[in-house]
């Protein structure tokens, strides 16, 4: 027992002593360092841990027409997100609901990105949850512990179809979107305005999203608001009062030809007020509002028919008959003519210009005219003539100046610039010095050749021409400011000749056939040459001429003849200037039943006449005709 | 004799300890999801009472009866653990191992934790039966065969922390009775060579340090050829050895080094459990409200990580206060070891305190991150019924050696030869 000696024993347990102090002491040393001097650092990282912000989204603003009739309103719907811990997680979870959430892979990748671009926050899913999902998710929740259902309005556009075009729709940010900062303020999942009044006003309209923090566990479940963070309220958004009147723009949807593309606007000349604007065939915003269904979106977005486009804003089509208004314009400011001028020829259906021969609608000719009688009849020898008078570089230079050249400015996002040459550089540079002959100043002269114009530009042009100062402001849907005022320039008597030639128009030239009765409308009718089918029609009126009121214009694809539009565009008015009871509803609108008056546009006869006019869309991209 | 001979420290510190550990163990089940470990402390609690009781009848073993039943007892846990092998089953914590054993599908315990009480008292027997302390490796052979056993045993369920605690007992027993350091070192070699080996240059200069020891110390040639052909052997196995790892246990190395290398699986316990501690800063965020445990970020916060429970809820004075009352009772113990009247209980106490030392070392360096998760229980604040059936028993057979040696007025003839 020698090992037992107790000075042995001493000794030892000094040495034990010591060991379990230093190692003990090193413990401490560790804890110390973790929860003293690093304590602040892993005290933040417990926060984060469980605490996830959670945005309040704020109730985007209304959209109201002008008498209050709501366009645009916020409903109780659901939203699903998704927290989770790792992307597998997330992907697997995503995997597992894909049968009750609509998903395909190509969404689930999208989801996935953004997760791991901030995998702390809720990643939304679906934004507009039905009932039945929202229970059929509940009851998978004990297996899938991050999903988050939360009540999120949903919009909803009680007018559908009717009101697209205008008020446009909502969606959520793309990251591209964010990236560029298209959307000020915005952040991931934030729901933006697409199109329309929403787009165009989505900053009023979104209001400030406030943010609260939820606290979770490890398998992120939520646990409960967290206390000590204090939630940012949201600050709604503003409510719009748009000038639509709901009433007449139902009765435009109404009335407009069945089947047909096309597009009409009303606008106050005075303020430069829209009171209605329909674009046909218009699509129903609501389906695709938040939720995400890629079928249907592709069938909007390639139908023939374009649904998405806006034909009021958005569609280029050649000016026509109503352009003979433009040069005339000119040719008056410039002290040209005066209304009771004839040109040197008189109509013989048609006039030489070297080598080649323009036609008039009418191939009789229509004689000897004034500048009155030939706005009347629409005489395109007439106004050939004029236009050589004019001379093709006054005209670039009074068009830019009348505004064809620039968008109306209309409170609508992705407006189209009209096209119209800006110099004779233009033809020098497209065919070559001598490439082109003045003849192009022919078809310029009746709204044909290089020029291609959006409705709602003509609709403020006529606008100008309604107004009893000749001015006229930029077309808004929403009043506010008036934005760019244009002059025609012309004197009082000057602009009073041509409101009694367009008097005449519907009276007794080549609208007749719209006429109303107990109503003074000035208007005039066109036909554009469309190489892809018949005509399109176009009528642009204002009313009641001796103060007027309302400018009314529209542009029918392939209607064979404006005179037809007319009709249309008439009736609209009467609604509008007289009440529902002028034109009873339900009354059809005769179709055709006008002489078809406004003509076929003359044409050089030459073998590539197919080429002269363009379609709308790529008006202007296009070679021209080719005039030698 | 009750009352009178009790060592009241000893007593003192367990109690205390005994308290907080079930404390600790009720907030631990305090989730804001309701786990199953909610009401686990009640369970405890019980565990507690009947390990008391075992404490109670162990105190009035006589030494000389342990003594002379030592070698049953020991052959018993060795059977018991071979039975294990080839009839455990996982459970709890310890899913992932075959360390239960079971009659009937009811699992009676872990035969890992007697193993454990088991080889301190055979240890014991072993040592104090020799006069001399063993002077030469060929001396060490005995004793390590008899700790190797049950240490391969338990090792090869495979439960790599309760084998390591084997080694604590065995080297505390060692140089309690005086073996030399440097044999000690001998002996742990082919162990340092194994930890080593993963880096050819670290190995390489500790190769050069044991020849030159070997040749300081001079062991017999057969020994010193041995140790050197062994620490060789475990340079080369190495690697195949780590192979040969379950990938968990090779992950739990892994992110040991590095827990940042897959901080949402492997390194997820080490990371969640030093946040848990790191933002308890000095005083803790309170009895019950550790946000880490209450949201479950904290894993196996009933077992293992329990001490992160302590360090984010009661903070660093939180954390001083049960290190220091650990220390306290490893100071008792060493200190009734040291007053024993016979080797046989003073190696018994020493090898009581190797076990507790190794656990508490091992388990709260683990919450920290200063040891690999190897996943053996804290002393009376884990949940588990084996291992708090242990722990009492081997404090009721310390509080026997005090209340011995207290009798024989032994402690003050000690106190003068150390002031000599």
């Amino acid at each position: 027992m020698s090992w037992l000696h107790p000075y042995d024993l001493a000794r030892r347990a000094s040495s034990v002593r010591i060991v379990t102090l230093l190692l003990f002491g090193v413990l401490v040393l560790a804890f110390f360092r973790i929860q003293v001097v690093a304590g602040g650092r892993y005290e933040v990282q417990s926060e984060e841990n469980r605490l996830r912000p959670v945005v309040l989204p704020a109730p985007r603003g209304l959209v109201t027409d002008r008498n209050g009739v709501v366009l645009a309103e916020n409903v109780p719907g659901y939203s699903v997100a998704l927290l989770a811990p790792s992307a597998e997680v997330f992907r697997g979870t995503l995997e597992r609901l894909a049968p009750l959430v609509p998903l395909d892979s190509q969404r689930i990748d999208e989801l996935e990105r953004r997760y791991v671009r901030a995998p702390t926050e809720l990643v939304v899913i679906l934004r507009d949850a039905s009932f039945e999902v929202v229970s059929a998710l509940e009851e998978q929740r004990p297996w899938n512990p991050g999903l988050v259902i939360q009540s999120d309005p949903k919009r909803r556009y009680p007018f559908g179809d009717m009101m697209a075009h205008v008020v446009g729709y909502v969606g959520e940010v793309t990251e591209s979107e964010l990236q560029e900062g298209v959307y000020p303020g915005a952040r991931l999942g934030t729901v933006v305005g697409r199109e329309g009044l929403e787009q165009r006003y989505d900053a009023l309209l979104r209001g400030k999203d406030g943010q609260k923090f939820v606290e979770v566990d490890a398998l992120g479940r939520t646990v409960r608001e967290a206390q000590v963070v204090t939630t940012l309220e949201p600050e709604p958004g503003v409510t719009i009062r748009t000038s639509i009147d709901l009433e007449l723009q139902r009765y435009i949807q109404e009335s407009f030809p069945a089947g047909r593309r096309g597009a009409v606007v009303a606008m106050d000349p005075r303020t430069g007020e829209v009171i209605a604007l329909y674009s046909a065939p218009s699509y129903d915003p609501n389906p695709f509002i938040g939720g995400y269904d890629p079928e249907q979106w592709r069938a909007l977005a390639e139908s023939e028919d374009f649904p998405l486009f806006n034909r009021a804003t958005q569609a280029r089509y050649a000016p026509a008959s109503p352009w003979k208004l433009v040069l005339a314009t000119m040719a008056l400011g410039r002290g040209i003519v005066d209304m009771e001028s004839h040109m040197t020829m008189p109509c013989t259906g048609g006039m030489r210009y070297y080598n080649r021969y323009f036609r008039c609608w009418r191939s009789d000719g229509h004689g000897s005219l004034t500048l009155f009688e030939a706005i009347q009849q629409s005489c395109d020898v007439y106004f050939y003539q004029l236009g050589l008078k004019l001379g093709l570089t006054n005209m670039l230079q009074d068009a830019g100046a009348l505004g064809f050249r620039e968008q109306s400015g209309i409170d609508l996002p992705n407006e189209y610039r009209p096209l119209f040459p800006p110099s004779t550089e233009y033809y020098n540079e497209r065919y070559g010095r001598s490439g082109w002959t003045n003849a192009v100043t022919l078809n310029l002269a009746i709204g044909q050749g290089e020029s291609a114009q959006t409705l709602v530009n003509m609709i403020r042009f006529y606008g100008m021409l309604a107004s009893q100062d000749g001015d006229a402001p930029e077309p808004r849907l929403v009043p506010g400011d008036r934005g760019r005022m244009r002059s025609l320039g012309l004197s009082e008597s000057h602009r009073q000749g041509l409101r009694d030639a367009l008097l005449a128009v519907v009276d007794s030239g080549t609208a007749v056939g719209a006429r109303i009765a107990n109503l003074h409308i000035a208007g005039k009718t066109g036909t554009a040459q469309n190489p892809h089918g018949p005509d399109h029609g176009w009528f642009i009126a204002f009313a009641p001429v001796e103060s007027a009121t309302v400018v009314v214009g529209s542009i029918i694809e392939f209607a064979e003849h404006g005179s037809s539009v007319a009709r249309l565009v008439t009736s609209v008015m009467a609604h509008w200037l007289l009440g529902p009871e002028a034109v009873p509803e339900g009354t059809p609108v005769p179709w055709l039943d006008i002489l078809p008056d406004s003509a076929p546009e003359p044409v050089p006869i030459l073998p590539d006449t197919a080429l002269l006019n363009q379609r709308p869309d790529q008006a202007g991209t296009r070679a021209g005709p080719r005039t030698r | 004799m009750r009352g009178r001979g009790l060592d009241r420290p000893l007593l003192a510190a367990t109690g205390i300890l005994l308290v907080l550990g079930l404390l600790t163990l009720y907030s631990a089940g305090q989730t804001d999801f309701p786990t199953g470990v909610a009401d686990i402390w009640k369970r405890q609690l019980v565990w507690v009472g009947v390990g008391s009781i075992a404490a109670g009848l162990a105190f009035r073993l006589s030494p000389r009866v342990l003594e002379w039943a030592t070698p049953f007892a020991y052959a018993v846990a060795v059977f018991l653990l071979v039975l294990t092998l080839f009839f455990g089953t996982g459970a709890g914590t310890a899913a992932g191992t075959n360390s239960w054993l079971a009659i009937g599908g009811v699992r009676i315990g872990q035969p890992a934790e007697a193993a454990k009480l088991a080889t301190i008292l055979m240890l014991a027997r072993y040592l104090s039966a020799r006069r001399e302390p063993p002077q030469t490796l060929v001396e060490l052979m005995p004793p390590l065969i008899l700790v190797s056993i049950p240490f391969v045993l338990v090792g090869i369920q495979p439960d790599l922390g309760s084998a390591m605690v084997f080694l604590g007992i065995l080297f505390a027993g060692l140089f309690w009775v005086g073996v030399k350091a440097r044999l000690l070192l001998l002996l742990a070699s082919p162990l340092i060579s194994l930890l080593l080996a993963f880096s050819t240059v670290s190995w390489g200069a500790w190769i050069v340090v044991l020849t030159v020891l070997l040749l300081w110390s001079r062991p017999y040639v057969f020994e010193g050829l041995t140790v050197w052909l062994t620490n060789v052997a475990m340079g080369v196995v190495a690697l195949e050895l780590w192979q040969r790892l379950a990938p968990y246990q090779q992950n739990r190395v892994l992110s040991f080094l590095n827990p940042e290398l897959d901080p949402r699986a492997t390194g997820w316990n080490i990371i969640q459990s030093r946040v848990a501690i790191g933002s308890g800063g000095i005083l803790g965020k309170g009895f019950t409200e550790g946000t880490q445990k209450r949201l479950a970020f904290l894993p196996e916060q009933h077992t293992d990580f329990i001490f992160s429970v302590v360090g984010e809820e009661f903070g660093f004075l939180g954390v001083l206060v049960v290190l220091s009352l650990f220390v306290v009772l490893l100071m008792v113990l060493l200190r009734i070891a040291r007053r024993a009247t016979d080797a046989y209980s003073s190696a018994l106490v020493i090898g009581v305190g190797g076990m507790l030392i190794t656990h508490v070392l091992v388990n709260v360096g683990m919450t920290v991150g200063l040891m690999p998760i190897v996943g053996i229980p804290l002393p009376f604040f884990s949940y588990g019924g084996s291992f708090m059936l242990t722990c009492l028993i081997a404090i009721g057979l310390s509080l026997r050696v005090a209340w011995g040696s207290r009798l024989s007025g032994y402690a003050d003839v000690s106190g003068e030869w150390r002031r000599t």
